[in-house]
């Protein structure tokens, strides 16, 4: 049987995807080679339970930076999602405003905003008023830059609720609001759980903003007036450092970071896929 | 909407006639028309509809019969531009008056969709959420209590009782509808109008839903939208023929399809068109 080009064209084609979905995995499969490798031999107990030593001397960990980032990223997560998640309503059920538009895009415009950007702004009302860092500042870098993304991804989630429900909920004596908090967002909620892990994950990784809010901190912390260590700056200024010692702990502290990004989305699909059984989703 | 291209306007000579009864009026509507933006969708209709009755809308599609289904308990006020005029009462209240409270309304005007559509939630939760977001209940039992009651309303109980914590959405095509039902019987409305109940069903569900509205009609006023010309037929005291926005004709069933007074009804029963 002789192929047709028809049939030769189309197979070329699946081919091309094939090679550009395998081309588009060989730098994450890099990188979490070289991460796991050698991020895998400094990672001790050690690593978790101690701060870091001082020049010189070999060992310590770090413990003051994994608390930090889970510090300043639940702070971001606490200003963000009630900020992003009531934008997002607003930006669904009154889609059709000029207000919205604007809203719209000024979100859209926040999200392209480079984190550097972010930094200088937060340092500007957060740390110069002060005249200290402090994880606050550093949090509220952070939050800034989840909120356009949890907003729009909460509108968008929004929008995908049949408009049936809505209906349904009024038809039962439900003021517009009720059937908002009561049906939509409950409705959409697996989709925002997801969006707001995956802002978190974005954040969690941001190394700039963090440089002049929260600037870093060798001993441990978790006052929110002083500053604070993170695992994005921490592995900043360990891989820039001449010490062979540090270079490993830089490796380790990638590791974990990428670590608890995983974590958190596999507790966000827990999460969610409890919600989306009763859901049907 | 595309109307039949086969007749011109229906002029109406008398106004349709209620069907004689005694009692209170429940439903009253006075030359009710109804805009989406500058179309008009209904024009001039006036009803009257006594408590206790079945009354069946019939009509083609875009023949206005939804959309006057959900002037009676104003669902038409979410759609942005749609304009109302004349009245509409209400055990002799206009609904559309001054200071009228839509959600007194929708809570006494029940309603159940032409496409079923249970909350993402328990079956449980489905049917309390009237009652909790009106705060209709004060306990938990009392709650469980409404909650079998109107399942058993919807003849859906014997089916669920054992799932009630299952999520809705794993129930069938006409046990949601039913859970629906119940849905809306659970607040106590006075009224229960149906857009379309049994359109999306297979003939053995749509048997049993036509079964529960002729033992609902007791204790509810009923009003039911259907395509299905038998439909209105088996269930119906009265029917109400819509064309092109207009009534047509209103009387009791068994005159509407055995000796209809109006050319226009007569062609559409007999397949004429439509």
């Amino acid at each position: 049987m002789t192929a047709s080009p028809r049939k030769i064209l189309s197979s070329l084609f699946v081919a091309a995807c094939a090679l550009s979905v395998a081309l588009a995995l060989v730098p994450l499969v890099l990188i979490m080679f070289f991460v796991i490798s050698q991020g895998i031999q400094s990672l001790n107990l050690d690593f978790f339970i101690h701060d870091p030593r001082p020049v010189g001397e070999v060992g310590g960990g770090m413990r003051n930076a994994i608390v930090g980032t889970l510090m300043l990223t639940g702070l971001a997560a606490a200003i963000a999602v009630p900020i992003g998640v009531v934008s997002g309503i607003y930006l669904s059920e009154y889609r059709g405003t000029r207000f919205a538009s604007t809203v719209r895009f000024a979100a859209d415009t926040l999200n392209g905003v480079p984190s550097i950007v972010i930094g200088v702004f937060a340092y500007g009302v957060a740390v110069l008023p002060f005249r200290h860092f402090s994880m606050l500042a550093g949090g509220l870098a952070l939050g800034i830059m989840m909120i356009p993304i949890i907003a729009r991804t909460t509108e968008e989630l929004l929008l995908l609720v049949p408009h049936a429900l809505r209906e349904g909920a009024l038809a039962l004596g439900a003021t517009r609001a009720k059937a908002v908090i009561t049906v939509l967002v409950p409705a959409a909620l697996p989709g925002i759980i997801t969006g707001v892990v995956l802002a978190l994950a974005r954040v969690a990784g941001e190394t700039a903003p963090l440089l002049f809010t929260s600037f870093g901190n060798p001993f441990f912390s978790t006052s929110l007036t002083q500053p604070v260590s993170s695992i994005t700056v921490q592995v900043f200024n360990y891989a820039i450092s001449p010490y062979e010692d540090w270079h490993r702990q830089a490796w380790a502290g990638a590791l974990v970071l990428v670590t608890i990004v995983l974590i958190c989305s596999v507790l966000a699909r827990l999460a969610t896929a409890r919600v989306a059984r009763i859901g049907g989703q | 909407m595309n109307p039949p291209v086969v007749a011109p306007r229906p002029t109406v000579t008398a106004a349709p006639r209620a069907p004689e009864q005694q009692g209170p009026l429940k439903i009253d509507v006075e030359k009710l028309s109804f805009y989406y933006s500058e179309k008009i969708a209904l024009e001039d209709i006036s009803i009257k509809i006594r408590p206790n009755v079945v009354t069946a809308f019939i009509g083609p599609s875009g023949c206005g019969k939804s959309t006057f289904i959900r002037t009676l308990n104003r669902m038409n006020d979410i759609i942005p531009g749609a304009r109302v005029e004349g009245r509409v009462c209400i055990d002799s209240a206009d609904i559309y008056g001054q200071g009228v409270d839509v959600v007194a309304l929708r809570r006494k005007v029940g309603m159940v969709f032409q496409k079923s559509n249970p909350f993402p939630k328990t079956i449980f939760e489905n049917v309390a959420y009237g009652l909790r977001i009106n705060r209709m209940v004060s306990s938990r039992s009392e709650l469980a209590g409404r909650v079998e009651e109107s399942l058993k309303q919807a003849a859906i109980w014997d089916e669920v009782k054992d799932r009630l914590q299952e999520s809705a959405l794993a129930m069938s095509g006409g046990q949601q509808q039913r859970l629906c039902i119940a849905r809306a019987l659970a607040v106590r409305p006075d009224i229960l109008l149906m857009d379309e109940p049994a359109s999306a069903l297979d003939p053995i569900a749509t048997q049993r839903i036509e079964e529960l509205i002729y033992s609902l009609k007791k204790s509810y006023t009923i009003v039911i939208v259907t395509h299905n010309m038998q439909q209105a037929a088996r269930v119906s005291d009265h029917t109400a023929f819509f064309w092109l926005g207009r009534l047509v004709e209103y009387g009791r069933t068994e005159k509407i399809f055995t000796a209809p007074s109006e050319k226009l009804t007569e062609d559409y029963l007999t397949g004429r068109f439509g």
